[in-house]
């Protein structure tokens, strides 16, 4: 029952040209444009972690290919609910690094005024949704939306990511089972980076993988290499070309690896065995993709020098904006719990001036 | 300005009907809703007049119901669930307090859903544990969610149509047991009475006796009897639990000195215990007597002997005494 693995890149470098997208080379560098972007900024964000001057941080490396393939796939104005290791999807969109970073350090340019961890992003200009750390939330919310969307005729449609972990989730099962009854514009991606923290897919699910469980809730299940940007990028295609089109939701499973800790608060060498962690780093996406780019004669030294270069010193300028700006004024702690401060919330903003005269 | 006299839960029923004439981004959603009008009825003929896309029968699953109706809400429509009992909404605990209720404050003020979750609470139907229960106060303990507690037909109307209207959350909680033992004048219209404005049941003198939803009745009635014995009770429909209405609670607590609050939900840490610490915080000077709390006790809701648990009559003209008396 389970789905073929789908593939355009193999792994040796071959190419399955019937599967090829129709993508130009300027699209292609930009599909790696973005891959690097994220792989730059989740290195810097680890390193300021490690020296300290950021209380947290969670990479994505290894699981460029997933989000960017499937982000890719949709119109910019199209909803995405994001997890946590898939940040590339508001940069694609027009978010900045200085956006980005200004978040990390919750200070008072943080368009969040620094209420939650790093990582925890909120872009509406950008239709990238508020994310929490609970699991699973925001795949039965996309089905919601996705309600809406087909309510009022509206021609967008929904992307949920999640991980491995959230597909034990009561969550899940009801935004998966909703959105079949339905048949909402939702894509449900998977990014199946094998572990939950610590616990591998073995002591997650009996089930073949993740994308035979769309089955039993009446819609198509894909699997794909999400290791090979071009792969996720048609699989998601496919499916969003298809919720589009009125014939409601997909579950992909993009199954992929998750190359460091589950954060910057773990330690992954504690339980990830070193022989598959390396097996899996012969397999990066951003090398794959560089080796399809050289074959098909796109890749270019210099551009790639010239890019890595300017987004280095992007990086370095957003991280040195963001540790000058100060903290948001501690007033903003009241403000956004309801439309208008009530009676009780304006009486404990006082109360706290008395000790703090810095309160506004 | 036209009127007919409808129970509370038709007073529901209306003022779904006449905000949905009003406004087609409202969506009804929940278990039973459609078709069959919900177990209650609250909703009934709400489906065949808007149809099936405004009034959905959802699978049975109260995390997707309370879910989707975020997911809707965030994409701009209104949407107003319905849990078919209180009881039943754990399942939907987590959606509740950490999404919906937290969704503007963690965006920073981008989203901002629109849902009024409608659930029927309370004993006094013989619906044994899992049928009766009173938890308003889980979600007054929480940030970013109102609570809207009516205890008449015409509350109910106007304050399901303001909590619809309010741009934050709203748990709208429905005295099931009261859903047709009152009928009173509803106006046809839609109409709205403030979220967060407490009423003055019936004003009095000496001693100030809180209540809402369901309690309201018997605290009134104990009040009634009271009088009969000499003592005036100034009665309190606080009507919103969150935002609390202070200004109305501490002037009549001033006013007569003397506090009891009756609530059907469990003793300990019940929103009881947030009204005697404002009382005793903001009043204590005015306080003759100790504050007393008439509630449900820290058992789990019993099914035979549900009357003795629920603070009734004799219960609370005995709360009424001892602080008249100390």
């Amino acid at each position: 029952m389970t789905p073929k693995l789908l593939q355009v890149v193999r792994e040796d470098g071959g190419i399955e040209a019937a599967l090829e997208p129709k993508l130009s080379e300027g699209q292609l560098r930009e599909l790696y444009k973005y891959m690097l972007m994220v792989r730059m900024m989740d290195e810097r964000g680890m390193l300021l972690q490690r020296q300290g001057r950021l209380g947290f941080y969670i990479s994505a490396e290894g699981q460029e290919a997933v989000h960017v393939g499937a982000g890719y796939a949709m119109e910019p104005d199209d909803w995405y609910y994001a997890h946590y290791r898939d940040p590339g999807v508001a940069l694609m969109r027009g978010v900045s690094f200085q956006q980005v970073f200004h978040q990390l350090y919750g200070n008072a340019e943080d368009a969040i005024h620094g209420r939650q961890m790093p990582n925890h992003f909120s872009w509406k200009e950008q239709n990238v949704v508020s994310l929490s750390s609970p699991l699973a939330t925001q795949i039965v919310q996309a089905t919601g939306t996705a309600y809406g969307l087909k309510y009022r005729k509206d021609r967008r449609v929904v992307m949920a990511s999640f991980g491995d972990g959230s597909t034990s989730e009561p969550d899940f099962h009801a935004g998966l089972n909703f959105a079949g009854v339905w048949k909402v514009p939702v894509v449900f991606l998977c990014n199946n980076n094998q572990w939950a923290i610590s616990v591998p897919m073995s002591k997650q699910t009996a089930s073949e993988g993740i994308a035979v469980k769309a089955i039993a809730y009446g819609m198509e299940g894909i699997r794909v290499d999400g290791n090979d940007v071009l792969a996720v990028y048609r699989a998601a295609k496919e499916a969003v070309d298809r919720a589009r089109a009125g014939q409601g939701p997909t579950l992909i499973e993009a199954v992929t690896y998750r190359m460091g800790p589950h954060s910057s608060s773990d330690d992954a060498s504690r339980y990830t065995p070193k022989e598959e962690l390396e097996a899996w780093r012969r397999k990066d996406p951003l090398v794959r993709f560089e080796a399809y780019l050289e074959r098909k004669g796109f890749w270019d030294a210099a551009w790639v020098e010239q890019l890595r270069e300017g987004l280095k010193n992007d990086l370095q300028e957003a991280v040195k904006r963001a540790e000058a700006v100060p903290k948001p004024p501690l007033s903003s702690m009241f403000q956004d719990v309801f439309a208008e401060e009530t009676p009780q919330l304006r009486a404990q903003r006082e109360d706290l001036k008395r000790t703090h005269p810095e309160v506004e | 300005m036209a009127g007919r006299e409808l129970t509370l839960v038709q007073s529901v029923t209306d003022a779904l009907r006449a905000e949905m004439r009003n406004d087609d981004s409202i969506i009804v959603l929940g278990e039973d809703v459609g078709a069959n009008g919900g177990v209650f009825r609250a909703t009934d003929g709400l489906q065949k007049e808007f149809g099936e896309e405004r009034v959905l029968d959802t699978p049975l699953s109260e995390n997707g119901i309370i879910g989707t109706a975020i997911g809707m809400a965030l994409y701009g429509l209104k949407a107003v669930p319905e849990i078919q009992f209180l009881d039943f909404i754990y399942p939907g605990f987590d959606q509740i307090v950490n999404e919906l209720a937290k969704f503007r404050y963690r965006s920073g003020g981008q989203y901002t859903p629109n849902v009024t979750i409608r659930a029927p609470y309370g004993g006094g139907i013989k619906g044994g544990h899992y049928h009766s229960q009173s938890t308003e106060a889980y979600f007054a303990h929480t940030a970013g969610l109102k609570v809207v507690v009516p205890s008449n037909p015409y509350d109910t109307k106007g304050l399901l149509i303001a909590s619809i209207r309010d741009p934050d959350p709203v748990m709208f909680l429905e005295p099931k047991r009261i859903y047709r033992a009152i009928k009173a004048e509803v106006p046809e219209e839609a109409y709205t009475v403030p979220i967060g404005k407490a009423a003055v049941a019936q004003e009095g003198e000496q001693v100030t006796v809180v209540a809402y939803g369901a309690m309201l009745h018997v605290a009134l009635q104990a009040a009634q009897k009271a009088k009969e014995k000499g003592v005036s009770c100034e009665v309190l429909d606080l009507r919103t639990l969150v935002p609390l209405d202070e200004d109305t609670f501490l002037t009549s607590v001033k006013k007569t000195g003397r506090l009891v609050v009756v609530h059907e939900a469990q003793r300990t840490a019940g929103f009881g215990a947030e009204l005697a610490a404002i009382a005793a915080e903001k009043a204590i000077d005015s306080l003759e007597a100790p504050i007393v709390r008439v509630a449900g006790f820290d058992t789990p809701f019993p099914y035979t002997l549900e009357n003795l648990y629920l603070p009734d009559v004799p219960r609370v003209m005995d709360a009424i005494q001892r602080v008249v008396g100390y």
